[in-house]
C-alpha cells in the first residue's frame, strides 16, 4: 500500500508518522543517543557487560559517534545460557512485566525480559510491520504463532491490536480447526512459519477448501529461514502475498525486520535495533554492500539491552532508499544461518542447496527432511522427501525413476552422493513451529 | 469399459498398508480387489472400490498420495492357459503390459484378470475382437 493509498484508512495510524521516514541525519542522531544511553545502562547494571567493557578498556563515554560501537565486545546465545535464568537483565524484577524463553531443544532455554516500555516497543514496531504489510484496522488477522513463552503468539498480537485489527488468538496447531476459522471469519490475514501456511494449502486441498476463493490476501511469515521456492509455491498456491517477517527473542522477538510491498529485503526499524556486517570468522565489521552475519544492538530496550548480539543470521546491508519511500536501512532476506551449514565427508552444504536441487525435479517440494548418520566412520547423507499428488507415477518404474532424479539433481548441486528416501505424506515433522531441515544422527 | 483404479503410495514400513485399509473401513468403502506392488523402500496399493470417488475423496482426506488410473477387467476360464489367451491378441496389437493382477471370483470356474496396458483403448479393441469378456464392473471382494 502507498503512503498516498494510506490516506483513505480510517482511524488515527499513519505510517507517515513513525520513524520509518525519518530524514536519515534525525534518525542517525536518535540513534546515537540512544545507543550511548543504551551502552551506559547496560555497563552500570549488568555484570557481564561490564566486566566485558572493562577487560577491553572501553568505557561508555567512549561512544561518541555510532561508528564507535565496534569497540564494544559480542554477545552471543551462550551468553544468555551462562547467565541463565536472569543475568542479563538491567531491570529490577518490579519493572519487569514480562518473561519469555526458547523453546530450548538442548538443554536450558534462554530467558529475556520485559518493562512496559519494552511491551509498547515491541507493539509499536509489530505495528509498523503489520502497516508495512498493508494490513489496516478493517483486517482480520489469524494469529497462528504459537501463545505462551515463544515471542511469536503475543508480540503479533499486541502488534495487530495496536493497529486496532480483529486479531484472532487461535495460536499454533489444530490445523483443521485453523482452515476452519480462516473460512468461516472471514480471515484476511495470517501469522505464521511459512512451512506452517504450505501445510495449511495443503490440508486446504484435502480438505475441499479453495484457499483462492478465500478472502485471505496477507500472509506475514518469520521464524524460521524460507527460501524463494517457498515463496513461489505460496503464490502458486494462494492468493495470498507473502511478507517475511524478522525477530529474534534475545533482540525483542517478531518486528526487528519486515518486508515492504517492494519486496526487495526487509526494513530493520532501525530507531529500536542497530544493525552491523561482520566477517563471522574474524569478527570484523564489513563495508555496506558485502555478506556476512548480522549483529544486532538493542537502542531501547530497558530490561535485557543486548549489546553487539550475534544473530548467526548470514546477510547484506543495504542503506540505498526503498521504492516504499522507508528511510530505514534493509537486509536481504535470510536464506541461510552461518549455524545450519552442516559438513559431511568435508563437504560443506546448507539445506538451501538441498530445496534448490529438488525444486530442479519437477514438484518435489515443499517437504523433505535431511538425515545424517555415520556407520563405521563414514558420514551418510539421506534426502527424505515426500510423495505428493503431483509426482506420484502409478508404477514401481516411474517411482524408481523419479528416485533416480532427485539423486541426480543433488549430486550435480552439491557434489556428493546422497541416498534419496521416498516417504508418505505428513511422514515428515511439521512445523506448528519450525521446519526441522536437518536431523543430525552423527555421533561425534 | 474401463475401471477406476486408485494407487496408493505407501512407504515400505510396519502400520502402512493397515493405515490406508483402516481409511476405507472407516467410510465404509468395499473393495472389489486389490494389489500391492513393493519395492525394498515403498510400496504402490492399488484398489478397484465399489465407490472410487469416495475412496479417493476418504484416502486423501486421510492424509495419504492417492493416483486414479484406469484399467480392464478382463474374465478368463479359471483353467491352464487362461492368462495366455488373454496376452495372445494383445500381444499381437503391439500393446505392452504395464503389471496385472488377478482375483478368483465367487462364479465357478472364471478367474478375473486386471490390467494396465500401455494403450487401454487397443487393447479394448484386440480383446473385443479375441471374444474376450471385458468386464464393465467388479463384484465386492468375498461378496
Amino acid at each position: 500500500m502507498t503512503l498516498e493509498q494510506w490516506n483513505d484508512i480510517p482511524g488515527t495510524f499513519h505510517p507517515a508518522c513513525t520513524p520509518d521516514f525519518l530524514p536519515l541525519e534525525q534518525l542517525r542522531q536518535l540513534q546515537l543517543q540512544r545507543l550511548q544511553a543504551t551502552v551506559r545502562r547496560a555497563y552500570a547494571n549488568v555484570p557481564l557487560y561490564r566486566k566485558r567493557m572493562d577487560e577491553k578498556k572501553v568505557a561508555p563515554e567512549a561512544i561518541r559517534r555510532l561508528a564507535d560501537i565496534d569497540q564494544i565486545p559480542f554477545t552471543v546465545k551462550a551468553d544468555l545460557r551462562d547467565t541463565y535464568p536472569f543475568g542479563l537483565f538491567a531491570s529490577p524484577m518490579d519493572e519487569i512485566v514480562r518473561l519469555h524463553a526458547s523453546s530450548g531443544t538442548t538443554g536450558k532455554p534462554i530467558v529475556v525480559a520485559y518493562t512496559r516500555e519494552d511491551i509498547e516497543v515491541w507493539s509499536n514496531v509489530m505495528l509498523r510491520s503489520f502497516a508495512a504489510c498493508g494490513l489496516h484496522q478493517n483486517d482480520i488477522i489469524q494469529n497462528a504463532y504459537g501463545y505462551g513463552l515463544f515471542t511469536g503468539g503475543l508480540g503479533a498480537h499486541y502488534g495487530a491490536e495496536a493497529l486496532g485489527a480483529t486479531v484472532i488468538p487461535i495460536s499454533g496447531g489444530n490445523t483443521d480447526r485453523q482452515i476452519m476459522i480462516m473460512k468461516d471469519f472471514g480471515v484476511t490475514a495470517i501469522c505464521c512459519t511459512p512451512s506452517y501456511f504450505i501445510h495449511l494449502i495443503e490440508r486446504s486441498g484435502e480438505m475441499g477448501v479453495k484457499m483462492k476463493e478465500l478472502p485471505l490476501r496477507v500472509g506475514v511469515f518469520g521464524a524460521e529461514p524460507w527460501s524463494e521456492s517457498m515463496r513461489r509455491y505460496i503464490i502458486d498456491n494462494s492468493n495470498v502475498t507473502p511478507f517475511d517477517i524478522y525477530g529474534l527473542s534475545e533482540i525483542i522477538g517478531p518486528g526487528v525486520g519486515i518486508e515492504c510491498s517492494a519486496h526487495q529485503g526487509l526494513h530493520i526499524f532501525e530507531d529500536h535495533f542497530y544493525p552491523e556486517i561482520i566477517n563471522p570468522e574474524t569478527g570484523e565489521v564489513l563495508p555496506e554492500g558485502a555478506e556476512g552475519e548480522l549483529v544486532l544492538t538493542t537502542l531501547s530496550k530497558k530490561a535485557m539491552p543486548m549489546l553487539r548480539y550475534r544473530t548467526r543470521d548470514i546477510t547484506t546491508l543495504t542503506r540505498e532508499q526503498c521504492g516504499c519511500g522507508r528511510t530505514i536501512c534493509r537486509f536481504l532476506r535470510v536464506g541461510r544461518r552461518s549455524d545450519d551449514m552442516f559438513i559431511i565427508r568435508g563437504i560443506n552444504v546448507f539445506p538451501s542447496q538441498v530445496e534448490h536441487a529438488l525444486l530442479k525435479v519437477e514438484g518435489t517440494l515443499p517437504h523433505y527432511q535431511i538425515v545424517l548418520t555415520r556407520d563405521k566412520g563414514l558420514d551418510r547423507m539421506e534426502v527424505q522427501v515426500e510423495v505428493t499428488p503431483e509426482i506420484f507415477g502409478d508404477t514401481v518404474g516411474a517411482m524408481e525413476g523419479l528416485q533416480k532424479k532427485i539423486a541426480k539433481a543433488l549430486d550435480e548441486t552439491i557434489n556428493l552422493n546422497v541416498a534419496v528416501k521416498l516417504v508418505e505424506p505428513h511422514s515428515i515433522p511439521r512445523s506448528e513451529g519450525k521446519a526441522k531441515r536437518v536431523l543430525d544422527q552423527r555421533k561425534m | 469399459m474401463k475401471l477406476q483404479q486408485l494407487s496408493v503410495f505407501l512407504e515400505n514400513k510396519p502400520g502402512s498398508l493397515k493405515k490406508a485399509l483402516g481409511v476405507l473401513a472407516d467410510a465404509k468403502i468395499n473393495i472389489s480387489t486389490l494389489a500391492l506392488a513393493d519395492t525394498r523402500e515403498f510400496g504402490i496399493l492399488r484398489l478397484v472400490l465399489k465407490d472410487w470417488e469416495k475412496g479417493k475423496e476418504a484416502l486423501e482426506k486421510g492424509g495419504l498420495t492417492v493416483k486414479q488410473t484406469e484399467v480392464l477387467a478382463v474374465e478368463v476360464e479359471d483353467r491352464p492357459g487362461g492368462l495366455a489367451a488373454v496376452l495372445a491378441p494383445v500381444e499381437a496389437a503391439g500393446v505392452n503390459v504395464e503389471y496385472m493382477y488377478a482375483y478368483s471370483t465367487g462364479a465357478k470356474g472364471k478367474a478375473v484378470l486386471i490390467f494396465r496396458f500401455s494403450d487401454l483403448d487397443k487393447a479394448i479393441q484386440a480383446l473385443k475382437g479375441a471374444g474376450m469378456n471385458v468386464l464393465e464392473k467388479l463384484q465386492v471382494l468375498g461378496a
